[in-house]
């Protein structure tokens, strides 16, 4: 076991656990932070995705003690975001979600994708969310979503 | 007396000349092994070249170097060398797209509890750098020995430059120390260890980088 310390959502948090817990772990076991969903725990379905110094990140796969000092932003998170904030407003506006399991990992998929690029194209979203599987098949609801949110921020 | 002094003359001057072509035979007999010498020296090294040539291309088109030296859209994985899973796309820079970047998975180590390789900066060979076609077939010998000492290609690159690539660069170390699958089980390792490519490479280079 080790102690470690993680910025999550802008807050210090501090967590004993073993070095290759993967974050995913350490946020719902530890953290009690379950926006965050384990899908298929490796890394094939995007349900459990982070943003790690930005970058969406499957929590899934990444060992605690890989971290270092990055700061993570989960779902709970996002919403304190600007361009998170457009995309949560976009996801409901569009009545995106049906179970709503993997949506978690979409909207942070989502988010990143807005963040590199504000109009982003078809293809830009079939290939930055293609790693985003949804078994409702709500693809469509989330294209369209992405667009309405990128309309909102031109 | 004329006559005997005219005789000594010419027996002398004869003398001379036999000598100094017989001299002359010797030194240019000299030269020309040397000359001989030398041309087996330099095909022996030219031959040593291509022979180490071989060996670094073996490990070249290993799958833990060739997976991500791909001609498509997309990397590779495995030993069997089939598209990288999840939808993984190449991207401008050669590092995935926003929300699908190579680092989503790929850290800066080993993820050996979850089996999932890293090294510093993991990113795919741009397209210059290609060693497969683009239905996945691994190119010949001196097709990829071509592009490598092209420096057009290779990112300007001389044989310095490329022997410095072999020895420090995170993802060639990585190769060698690929870590675990998901499985447990260990990844498979090119067929050279570090050191040997690095000689290889080396011996590749001082004989003049030849291509086959």
């Amino acid at each position: 076991m080790e102690t470690f310390k993680l910025t999550v959502n802008g807050q210090s948090k501090q967590v004993t656990v073993d070095p290759s817990t993967p974050l995913l772990w350490v946020l719902r076991e530890e953290l009690k932070m379950t926006g965050t969903k384990y899908g298929c725990g490796i890394s094939a379905c995007g349900a459990c995705t982070v943003h790690l110094a930005g970058i969406a990140t499957r929590s899934c796969v990444v060992p605690v003690s890989l971290i270092g000092d990055r700061p993570i932003v989960t779902i709970e998170g996002i919403g304190q975001d600007p361009v998170g904030r457009v995309v949560q407003n976009a996801w409901v506006s569009e009545d995106v979600v049906q179970c709503g399991y993997c949506q978690s990992g979409q909207i942070m998929s989502a988010v990143a994708l807005l963040k590199s690029i504000r109009k982003p194209t078809d293809t830009n979203i079939e290939e930055s969310m293609g790693g985003n599987l949804c078994r409702c098949g709500t693809y469509v609801r989330i294209r369209k979503a992405i667009k309405t949110a990128s309309q909102k921020l031109a | 007396m004329v006559h005997s002094r005219v005789s000594r003359l010419r027996r002398t001057f004869t003398v001379v000349l036999v000598g100094w072509a017989a001299g002359s035979i010797t030194i240019s007999g000299a030269a020309g092994q040397e000359s001989a010498q030398t041309g087996r020296s330099t095909q022996a090294k030219h031959e040593a070249g291509l022979a180490a040539w071989q060996q670094v291309y073996s490990v070249l088109t290993h799958p833990r170097c060739i997976n991500c030296h791909t001609a498509t859209n997309y990397p590779q994985q495995g030993d069997d060398r089939h598209r990288h899973l999840f939808n993984v796309v190449r991207g401008p820079g050669g590092k995935g797209v926003p929300g699908l970047n190579c680092a989503t998975c790929h850290q800066e180590a080993n993820a050996e509890s979850t089996g999932v390789p890293g090294a510093h900066n993991w990113h795919l060979a741009p397209l210059s750098m290609k060693w497969q076609d683009v239905n996945d077939n691994i190119l010949p010998s001196g097709e990829v020995c071509r592009s490598l000492t092209d420096r057009s290609k290779n990112d300007n690159l001389d044989g310095s430059g490329i022997l410095r690539h072999h020895q420090r660069e995170p993802l060639v170390l990585w190769a060698f120390k690929p870590g675990r699958r998901r499985d447990g089980t260990a990844r498979s390792l090119p067929p050279l260890s570090h050191e040997e490519f690095v000689a290889a490479t080396g011996t590749w280079i001082e004989a003049g980088m030849p291509c086959p």
